[in-house]
């Protein structure tokens, strides 16, 4: 542990520091740009250069490791001139186009330069001009705005994984690139935004549409998967102009996916903005008080368990406990949350949350991947994997369909019956486990959605049973998609019977009405002749057989609690403003309740959360990581000797504000265009 | 004694005689009242009158939405929404002024990069209803045309003390 002087006082850091660092121990600012936390060091900046005594010359602090004995000043003549004279060099080929720039009020070189900037330039050749690279419909590119401190290329080749981005040409004629003007085809490209120090790349569907300082930041938990990544919704007029990430070590750190950041515009698009009532096979506008009516009359006739609900994957608790509480006092229990058919056990928690936690990735040696693709289905899970198999040499085995992951995966083949034999003992993949000293494996929904799910869950337990389960380490780990389902499964939404056992009684007449809590994961054609009430966002699959539409709200325009799927509970700000005559679901089932069934005991939303808490005593405990008691579960049956299916849809589409989004739309469309091109032998 | 200097400028019309001078004087002295609106009193390059959004020579748009002076007004008068036009520049697609908001205080056009915004000469626009002082984009830009002449010369006027 060196110990150091820094402006005169005493300070001791960790053997392998910085002087930079040990200077932000110090509580020492330091001037920089190409460094980053959380990258590599690159040094190439110069900004934050410090005298140390008995150099010669002054030192890059970010890349000289702080020793015993050192002496260090930033506070001298020296220092400021070498500041002065960096700032200058970054400014000479700067194109001071602050006004029309994204990044003018959050930049850093704009900030640094008044503290470190002359006023005038002394420069009076011609500056250098780069062109302009394409990055895809996402990052928007002005390149003779960069001052190379390459954080974009070390971001994406070591946290996204992807070796696309690189500086070519020396010295003047240095450009960054996209090799080959390739796609920057990574799910975290949205994060070289925020990490450019200058306006080079910026977003581009938010281009020129707001200045960062008439934005108002409201602190919200992303619901597009089911990592319940931090975010924060930056809103202007009460309508929604980006979303950036919220720093949480223990979840997506500083990043957040495209999904996350990029889908917002489909929080305007398509949206249902007030009741709506079908007669004579047509939707008619009608008011809330009509719609009302229309559900009291459609439900005549309809007795306890002949009513049915489905709950969609962005429904936060509030409107989920609210719903189970209308349908309880409606005499049905019939509330099913699993759309994807996964055979998930409610009874005991340890049996579908992430128990290891995102963070406990780092400190796992070795994973088994069954049935599940965290690129596309959580893509911060799978960040944190890439960090762990850079950072902490883990392994990475995988059951399931071969894609890329960014990482080094041994694929041990598709066949769902590997479990059994990884279970048996002789298997290379049990070897793998034995050896490990912290072994995790995680399920994705692929493996539990099928027909033999509970068994390969039965399996899966008994196998985490063997090898992945020792003191202080649960390597049991349930990969969900959806940000609803694990506070669903806590609430106990699930049916015997199953999504396709409900939609098989619709058909047969056994189930007489259905409410969908915004679901539109499943065909809903099933359900043309049952009375079905939509409460949702979207005109979209939920709708197409609906009797009466009831407009509720997206994530970023209500309060709501969620739950991911390491079984965190977080809560979000309400944000943004509904369009027209939209409600919270919640009031909207509590209106609901007034008429048609017993009227629900909470009026307000502390009211509601107290009752909630009641009733999940998990939702009390905010932001941390539970620790569930582990037992057994799932059902001994025969495993099918057949491959595990991915998990169907593309990564940009997967629920109705992402498929209502045109800049999701282009991301796929792009891909798909990248994809044909890639093969050479069309067009 | 008073009474008798008193009574000598009373017999005297001392008084009388004073106040006729000065009447004499202003009969024959320049006036100071102009007879407006026929005639106009002389006003600074520096005025702060009527807004105006200027133009480039070649016709093109000024304003750029950089929304310093959305951020620097102090009455809230400015109202800017911006978006990429096709050719891909930056330019605003709304820019109201609610001139019963304003304040006349010029921020505008000393934050303003480009000489966009600018409050020229004119300060005859009276309107007959409220609504008409809700200034829009097209408004502006109107102005800028009208005024472009006398806008131009007061801030080469004023440019020798900036």
């Amino acid at each position: 542990m060196p110990t150091l002087t820094i402006n005169g006082t005493e300070v001791t850091v960790d053997a392998g520091k910085s002087v930079l660092q040990a200077c932000e121990q110090a509580g020492v600012d330091v001037p920089r740009f190409c460094y980053h936390e959380r990258l590599s060091i690159a040094g190439n900046c110069r900004m934050c250069l410090v005298e140390m005594e008995r150099s010669p010359k002054p030192i890059a602090s970010c890349a000289m490791p702080a020793g015993d004995g050192m002496v260090i000043h930033t506070d001298t003549e020296l220092v400021k001139k070498s500041r002065e004279g960096v700032m200058e060099f970054m400014l000479l080929n700067h194109p001071l186009d602050c006004p029309i720039c994204d990044q003018g009020g959050e930049c850093e070189l704009q900030d640094q330069s008044v503290a470190f900037g002359s006023g005038d330039g002394r420069f009076s050749e011609n500056k250098r001009a780069v062109e302009d690279k394409n990055m895809g419909p996402l990052v928007a590119t002005t390149m003779t705005r960069c001052i190379h401190c390459m954080r974009c290329i070390r971001f994406s080749d070591e946290i996204a994984g992807v070796e696309i981005m690189g500086a070519i040409g020396r010295g003047d004629h240095t450009e960054v690139v996209t090799y080959l003007d390739g796609l920057l085809d990574t799910e975290l490209s949205g994060n070289v935004i925020d990490l450019c120090p200058v306006g080079a790349l910026t977003s581009k569907p938010y281009a020129f549409t707001a200045r960062s300082w008439e934005l108002k930041r409201h602190p919200s938990i992303d619901v597009m998967d089911a990592v319940g990544s931090n975010i924060e919704v930056d809103t202007r007029d009460g309508a929604v102009m980006r979303v950036l990430p919220r720093l949480h070590e223990d979840i997506n750190e500083e990043w957040i996916s495209d999904k996350t950041r990029f889908a917002y515009d489909g929080l305007k698009k398509r949206r249902l903005d007030r009741p709506y009532v079908r007669k004579a096979g047509k939707f008619e506008e009608a008011t809330w008080g009509e719609a009302f009516a229309a559900i009291k009359t459609g439900l005549k006739g309809a007795k306890g368990n002949e009513i049915a609900a489905l709950v969609g994957d962005t429904a936060d608790m509030e409107s989920m406990f609210a719903l189970k509480g209308l349908m309880n006092s409606l005499g049905s229990q019939r509330i099913e949350a699993r759309q994807d058919g996964a055979a998930l056990d409610a009874k005991i928690r340890a049996s579908y949350l992430m128990n290891t936690g995102i963070k406990g990735i780092e400190d796992a040696d070795y994973l088994l991947l069954i049935g599940c693709n965290p690129r596309s289905e959580a893509v911060m899970v799978n960040a944190r994997i890439r960090k762990g198999t850079v950072k902490n040499g883990l392994k990475v085995g995988r059951i399931g369909a071969v894609a890329d992951l960014t990482y080094t995966v041994e694929d041990f083949g598709d066949d769902a019956s590997l479990v059994k034999a990884a279970k048996g003992g002789r298997h290379e993949i049990s070897k793998a486990l034995k050896a490990a000293s912290k072994p995790m494996i995680i399920v994705g929904q692929a493996a539990l959605a099928r027909e033999d799910g509970a068994a390969i869950l039965k399996m899966a337990h008994d196998l985490a049973d063997k090898y992945c389960i020792s003191e202080g380490w649960n390597g049991f780990n349930i990969l969900h998609t959806a940000a609803s389902r694990v506070g669903a499964l806590d609430l106990g939404l699930t049916t015997e019977e199953g999504i396709k056992g409900l939609l098989k009684s619709a058909k047969t007449g056994d189930v007489k009405a259905m409410f969908l809590l915004g679901a539109d994961e499943f065909d809903s054609s099933t359900l043309a002749d049952t009375f079905t009430v939509y409460m949702g966002t979207h005109g979209d699959e939920g709708v197409k057989h609906a009797d009466v539409i009831l407009p509720g709200v997206t994530y970023t325009e209500k309060a709501g609690t969620y739950i991911n799927t390491e079984g965190r509970v977080q809560q979000a700000e309400k944000a943004s403003v509904a369009p027209g005559d939209a409600r919270e679901d919640w009031t909207i089932l509590r209106a609901l309740s007034d008429i048609v069934g017993e009227t629900l005991p909470y009026n307000t939303l502390s009211e509601l959360r107290i009752a909630l808490n009641e009733a999940v005593p998990e939702t009390a405990t905010l932001d941390t990581l539970p620790e569930a008691d582990w037992s057994d579960f799932g059902t001994d049956g025969d495993i099918a000797k057949t491959p595990i299916v991915p998990i169907g849809g593309n990564f940009y589409q997967t629920n109705p504000i992402a498929r209502a989004s045109d800049v999701m739309a282009e991301c796929v469309s792009v891909r798909e265009g990248a994809t044909e091109e890639a093969t050479g032998t069309n067009g | 004694m008073s009474s008798l200097v008193a009574s000598a400028k009373s017999l005297l019309l001392l008084e009388f005689m004073s106040a006729f001078w000065l009447s004499i004087k202003y009969m024959v002295a320049p006036k100071v009242t102009i007879n407006y609106p026929y005639e106009k009193g002389p006003i600074s390059p520096r005025f702060r009158g009527e807004h105006a959004l200027r133009r480039y020579a070649n016709g093109e748009e000024r304003c750029i939405a950089c929304k310093l002076c959305e951020a620097i007004c102090p009455a809230q008068a400015i109202t800017i929404e911006a978006e990429p036009r096709d050719d891909g520049s930056r330019r605003t697609t709304r820019y109201d002024i609610d001139m019963t908001k304003c304040i006349y205080c010029g921020f505008c056009q000393e934050a303003c990069p480009v000489d966009a915004i600018v409050e020229g000469p004119n300060f005859e626009f009276a309107t007959e209803t409220r609504a008409e002082l809700m200034y829009d984009k097209n408004k502006l830009l109107a102005n800028g045309e009208r005024w472009e002449r006398e806008i131009a010369m007061n801030i080469a006027a004023d440019a020798q003390y900036r």
